[in-house]
């Protein structure tokens, strides 16, 4: 059984490389039963989503600001 | 962009050396663009390379995969999420943040995240920032910080958990401002 902490491991890496069958098989059965981690799951995501778009905000959305 | 490379590098002088030396480089470049968006496309995509030949040099001054207290101190906060058998403790448990799409409007958000960058420790940043904004594949950041993949995949863990902590501390949790 895959732990909350192994778990958090996993769904980090899941945004590096690609998860094997037998890790996605352990994290979804884990996920299914836990709340904690399925909304840490989503934080990743929004982390991930948070970063291109700060990323758009500086490269050309950005003319308001002075900096550039 | 001064913002941006001040954020990558941690450093006013070399990061306005930076933008600067990308400036110059776009100017000698004599490409025609469509439009203000094409040029600064074009810029950014010079300054990325400064910014990406910079850390490379520091890198080989500075160990990236050794510990310091401020990661070391990281981890001990992220042990102590957990109870005893590695879950959540009830009180640590991660909650639901909402609507990303409304978090992201919302220019004060902006700020939150940039402090809560900012209080990464330095190479636990770069290496975070490597990926996540210059977008290298992890292969790829390990290798031009001499870092193994294992090495790398605990740094960026420990990046998004830091990251996560600290919005979930100052922004998503009101009446909490404390990083």
């Amino acid at each position: 059984m895959l732990t909350c902490k192994d778990a958090t491991r996993l769904m980090s890496e899941s945004q590096d490389r690609p998860l094997s069958v037998s890790e996605k098989l352990q994290l979804e059965v884990h996920l299914a039963m836990c709340r904690g981690c399925s909304n840490f799951r989503e934080q990743m995501n929004f982390l991930r989503l948070a970063c291109r778009r700060f990323m758009q905000r500086r490269n050309g959305d950005d003319d308001g600001s002075s900096s550039s | 962009m001064l913002k941006f490379a001040q954020l990558q590098l941690r450093d006013a002088a070399l990061a306005e050396d930076a933008v600067q030396e990308a400036l110059v480089a776009a100017l000698a470049g004599e490409r025609s663009f469509s439009g203000r968006s094409a040029l600064k496309t074009w810029v950014f995509s010079i300054l990325r390379n400064k910014i990406v030949d910079l850390i490379r040099v520091q890198s080989r001054t500075t160990n990236v995969s050794a510990l310091g207290d401020d990661e070391a101190d990281m981890d001990a906060t992220f042990e102590a999420l957990f109870k005893d058998n590695a879950h959540w403790r009830p009180e640590a448990r991660p909650f639901g943040w909402g609507d990303p799409a409304e978090t992201l409007r919302e220019e004060r958000f902006w700020e939150v995240f940039e402090t809560c960058l900012n209080h990464l420790p330095e190479k636990t940043a770069r290496v975070f920032m490597m990926r996540e904004f210059l977008e290298f594949e992890t292969d790829e950041v390990c290798r031009e910080l001499s870092l193994t993949v294992s090495n790398c995949n605990v740094i960026l863990h420990r990046a998004r958990n830091g990251l996560r902590r600290c919005l979930e501390g100052s922004w998503f949790a009101p009446g909490v401002s404390a990083c």
